[in-house]
């Protein structure tokens, strides 16, 4: 409970400190204005969904290989924070891009992927409630997350690989790209951020499954009585 | 501030999600840890 409690504070703290620094902190983006602020919170939701999934998929792995019942728990889990983090990214992308790009939403390749991203995720929830036996759902459910985690970094990747409307990477984006130094630091301790929270979420996603765990072994019991 | 209407929405919008989805992790926790109960009277009246 006090581990809990102190993980709580400290993701509060951080989120809040992020929060000030994108409005208070960093300078005012010439070209875009104030709107440019709204993406200390659209890509850093971006990298902490992208990392949920990566642990979504060391989890199906896991499971595959060891039929260990933690590692179903961690992967379900780690894909519904994906979700609710790409979600973030879906809605705080078309708002920034409407001002700027004059749309809401064009199919160019990052766009796109992400979108399929969180579809193919949203069939991975989807496909877990269909099957009732357990271990049956597990495996399956592993394999298709195995699946869908092809779709991740091709999303990271596409505005490397293939020209974009979606602005080109300013983070690790080779030669000629990057970010004013305040507006990089901000930007990376926003980052941390979301990454506190994807792991808050995840703690208390994780212990919801093993209560759900246990109901399951319950009913074992009850139906073998 | 110019454009203030997006940033606000954004922003509300995003925390929204968040929020909402911290409470339904919370209220399946709680639908959950009554069903165990559940269970565990039944088993406990059946042996």
């Amino acid at each position: 409970m006090a581990k809990r409690a102190i993980l709580g504070l400290v993701t509060l703290g951080l989120v809040v400190a992020a929060a000030f620094a994108s409005f208070y902190v960093v300078p005012m983006e010439r070209t875009m204005g104030p709107i440019q602020r709204i993406f200390y919170f659209h890509a850093a939701s971006a990298w902490a969904g992208m990392t949920a999934f990566f642990v979504c998929f060391f989890g199906n792995l896991l499971y595959v290989w060891r039929r260990q019942p933690k590692w179903d728990w961690l992967g379900i889990s780690a894909a519904e924070v994906g979700l609710a983090f790409t979600t973030i990214v879906l809605i705080t992308g078309p708002i920034w891009a409407h001002p700027v790009w004059g749309i809401w939403w064009t199919w160019d390749w990052r766009l796109t992927s992400t979108f399929v991203m969180w579809l193919l995720y949203v069939s991975y929830l989807l496909l877990r409630t269909l099957i009732a036996e357990p271990d049956r759902r597990a495996l399956l459910s592993a394999f298709f997350g195995i699946f869908a985690f092809l779709d991740v970094p091709l999303v990271y990747f596409s505005i490397r690989w293939w020209r974009t409307q979606h602005p080109q990477p300013v983070v690790m984006g080779g030669p000629g790209s990057g970010l004013e130094p305040t507006m990089r630091k901000v930007f990376f301790f926003s980052v941390l951020a979301m990454h506190a929270l994807m792991v808050l979420l995840l703690s208390e996603r994780y212990r919801l499954e093993k209560l759900r765990g246990e109901v399951d072994d319950l009913r074992r019991e009850a139906e073998a009585q | 501030m110019k454009n203030f209407d997006s940033i606000f929405a954004a922003y509300v919008l995003g925390w929204a999600v968040f929020f909402g989805f911290y409470l339904s992790i919370g209220k399946r926790a709680s639908s959950l840890r009554t069903e165990i109960e559940q269970l565990k009277n039944s088993l406990s009246r059946g042996k």
